[in-house]
């Protein structure tokens, strides 16, 4: 079905640049690295045995297709008919493992003998963790202490699968430090080492082998918008923070007449802390890339902040701003206070409990729903990547709703 | 002939590898760097570089990582660093600086601009660690066209046959990084990064000097003995975290020892 790779609009596979987003700004030790990873990964995407493996391992293992899921309390609430796709049914509860899979069975053709990861809210940890233990290499994750901290169950998820987490001190001690460090650990064991980045961010090849692995949601989710409901849906929303399910989703739709609009984190709002680089950054270089950016007049990377650790990431990955310079999709933003609300909604009237992440998805669709209507679109249809589910965010929503409600808890 | 392309080959006809101390631009302050520039010329550095302080710097072991903290907590900026180059050139110490930092804050200022404002500072030339041959193009237009030096960087994994494309785009000397990891890293084999800066002196054509796990004088002979300069960073800025302010004695003893392990 996709043996041989159609590169995505825009992109240049030469320069590994989506428009004049992207690149390759790393030390000098990693660009031989990064030159044979491409390599590896061009020659597995045209081997029909790779697909065939990672075909049968994301429907046995994972447990593909996830299905598409007509909320009909949401859509009422809302006011537009709403369609989940349940990424959060994926195995270990989130979009990441269709990427994990994917690069840790190219780790293992690569012939690499120890994996490392970057983690913020732990869900692409435990996804590493997890395909590690299916293919059996050691695993060690890096985890800001922060978010080691409001995330704990998946650290323990992590360790019981075998990995080693380690808690990272430097910086705002979350996901941007995480990535420093797996960052440095990778450019000193780069001989051995296979560096699992967990979202369509990083130099390339990085953001083009994530959009590919995650791809497969919006694939999916096409066909079933059309097999279900007869026609594609108005609206496509996802969550963005290194924005790899919302790449997925997305590929899956970039062809048809059909927003795309992806939903940033506004924190405590887009005036104060958030992590919204696509409403309120500028573009500038993190991590290998070129795009959007929370940065300082000065060029230091700015503290992001958001409810959701997921989330809390000063960058996003280069093919979303190229979307966005495009006008191809558009980028609102959700609060902290607007994404609990739409996790106790959607908790509440479909009983499916959401990660803080894709809550921020939930949230928007109000008033997406809005500016379809007034566009003239009457009964507006969305389609929502619902990312993962929200198990490891408990003990940081009740304590929020619990002040919410003056202590109650 | 520039400045630094002067100091590398004085060194080579002194029969000594050229020491090149780099220091952490506003680390413990603004105020105190410019007494640090000076005491490492004193020392014998034969080339400084002057690094500048990056929020994330993915290159960098602990040492350096906490120096750019300190100096970001003291509010060192890219013009803050800028005149304090002119500061030193105007209270007469010509040592060469090589401006050595991440990409963005480079960018931020923007290229041309920051090109022709370090020029006019008295910078001598740019290194820029995340910036590798394909990337490095705008850039290194503007800096020949503003007069500075380019430094590249070749690593261990490196073949040789890019190693010749790297080289032949410095002016100056060619950065070989003696082995994959971060700096302020305990070196493993020095004598290996020796042959390694030998075999790329032919590869390129170019002076080659090696950086990271060189800590002493010992060390600065083993690399000496074949390459044409010796970089030491985390070593002096450890010393200006336990000294402080009143680091720059220490500094210029600690460069003094390292220039006598550099002769031949």
């Amino acid at each position: 079905m996709r043996e041989t790779l159609s590169l995505p609009p825009g992109f240049d596979p030469v320069t590994g640049r989506f428009g004049r987003f992207g690149g390759r700004f790393v030390a000098e030790t990693l660009v031989p690295a990064l030159d044979e990873l491409t390599q590896a990964f061009f020659q597995a995407w045209s081997d029909p045995k790779f697909h065939a493996e990672l075909d049968l391992r994301l429907r046995d293992y994972v447990g593909r297709e996830t299905p598409l899921y007509h909320a009909e309390r949401l859509s009422e609430a809302v006011g537009a008919q709403v369609w989940l796709k349940r990424e959060d049914l994926a195995h270990t509860g989130a979009h990441k493992v269709n990427n994990t899979v994917g690069q840790v069975l190219l780790a293992k053709r690569m012939g690499k003998t120890r994996v490392i990861a970057e983690t913020g809210a732990g869900q692409h940890g435990v996804a590493t963790a997890t395909a590690c233990a299916l293919f059996g290499l050691p695993c060690e994750v890096f985890m800001g202490a922060e978010d080691v901290r409001r995330q704990a169950p998946n650290v323990k998820r992590m360790e019981l699968l075998g990995a080693k987490v380690h808690a990272v001190q430097s910086g705002s001690r979350t996901l941007k430090d995480a990535m420093n460090e797996a960052l440095r650990d990778w450019v000193t064991n780069v001989e051995t080492t296979y560096y699992c980045v967990g979202s369509a961010a990083g130099p390339h090849p990085y953001p083009l082998i994530v959009r590919e692995l995650q791809a497969v949601v919006g694939r999916e989710a096409r066909e079933q918008c059309l097999a279900q409901h007869g026609k594609l849906p108005d609206a496509v929303l996802a969550c963005v923070g290194g924005g790899s399910n919302a790449i997925g989703i997305f590929a899956g739709f970039l062809l048809d007449e059909v927003d795309l609009v992806g939903v940033e984190a506004a924190g405590e709002g887009l005036e104060g802390k958030h992590a919204a680089p696509l409403n309120a950054g500028k573009a500038g270089v993190l991590h290998g890339a070129l795009s959007y950016l929370l940065q300082t007049p000065d060029g230091q990377i700015g503290e992001a902040h958001s409810i959701s650790a997921g989330l809390d990431y000063p960058g996003v990955g280069p093919e979303h701003s190229y979307l966005l310079e495009k006008k191809r999709a558009r980028y609102v933003a959700a609060t902290d206070a607007e994404a609990l609300a739409a996790f106790q909604q959607l908790t509440r009237l479909e009983g499916i409990i959401p990660a803080l992440e894709s809550a921020h998805a939930v949230a928007a669709c109000g008033p997406v729903a809005e500016s379809l209507r007034a566009r003239g679109v009457t009964d507006p249809t969305l389609l929502v990547c619902l990312s993962g589910r929200g198990d490891k965010d408990l003990d940081t929503a009740l304590e929020l709703i619990g002040a919410q409600d003056g202590g109650a808890h | 002939m520039g400045r630094i392309a002067e100091a590398m080959a004085r060194a080579e006809s002194e029969d000594r590898a050229a020491l090149i101390i780099y220091l952490c631009g506003g680390d413990p302050s603004l105020a105190a760097t410019p007494a640090l520039i000076q005491a490492a010329a004193e020392g014998g550095a034969d080339i400084v570089e002057l690094g500048v302080p990056f929020s994330d710097p993915t290159a960098d072991g602990p040492a350096i990582q906490k120096a750019s903290e300190r100096a970001l907590a003291g509010g060192a900026t890219m013009a803050g660093l800028l005149a304090v180059v002119e500061q030193v050139r105007a209270a007469g110490c010509e040592v060469p600086i090589l401006l050595f930092g991440y990409y963005n804050p480079i960018l931020a200022m923007g290229e041309a601009a920051l090109c022709e404002r370090a020029a006019k500072a008295g910078v001598d030339g740019l290194l820029v660690v995340d910036l590798p041959l394909e990337e490095a193009p705008p850039l290194r237009e503007q800096s020949a066209h503003a007069g500075l030096d380019w430094v590249p960087l070749v690593a261990p994994t490196t073949g040789l046959d890019r190693a010749e494309a790297i080289g032949a785009t410095a002016t100056g000397f060619v950065y070989s990084v003696s082995m994959t990891g971060v700096t302020g890293s305990a070196a493993t084999n020095l004598a290996s990064a020796a042959d390694r800066a030998a075999e790329l002196a032919k590869a390129t054509g170019q002076r080659i000097a090696v950086g990271f796990g060189i800590r002493e004088a010992a060390d600065a002979a083993v690399v000496a003995a074949q390459a044409a300069g010796v970089v030491v960073g985390s070593a002096v800025v450890r010393t200006i975290e336990r000294e402080g302010e009143d680091a720059a004695p220490a500094v210029r003893d600690q460069v003094a020892a390292l220039a006598a392990g550099c002769r031949r």
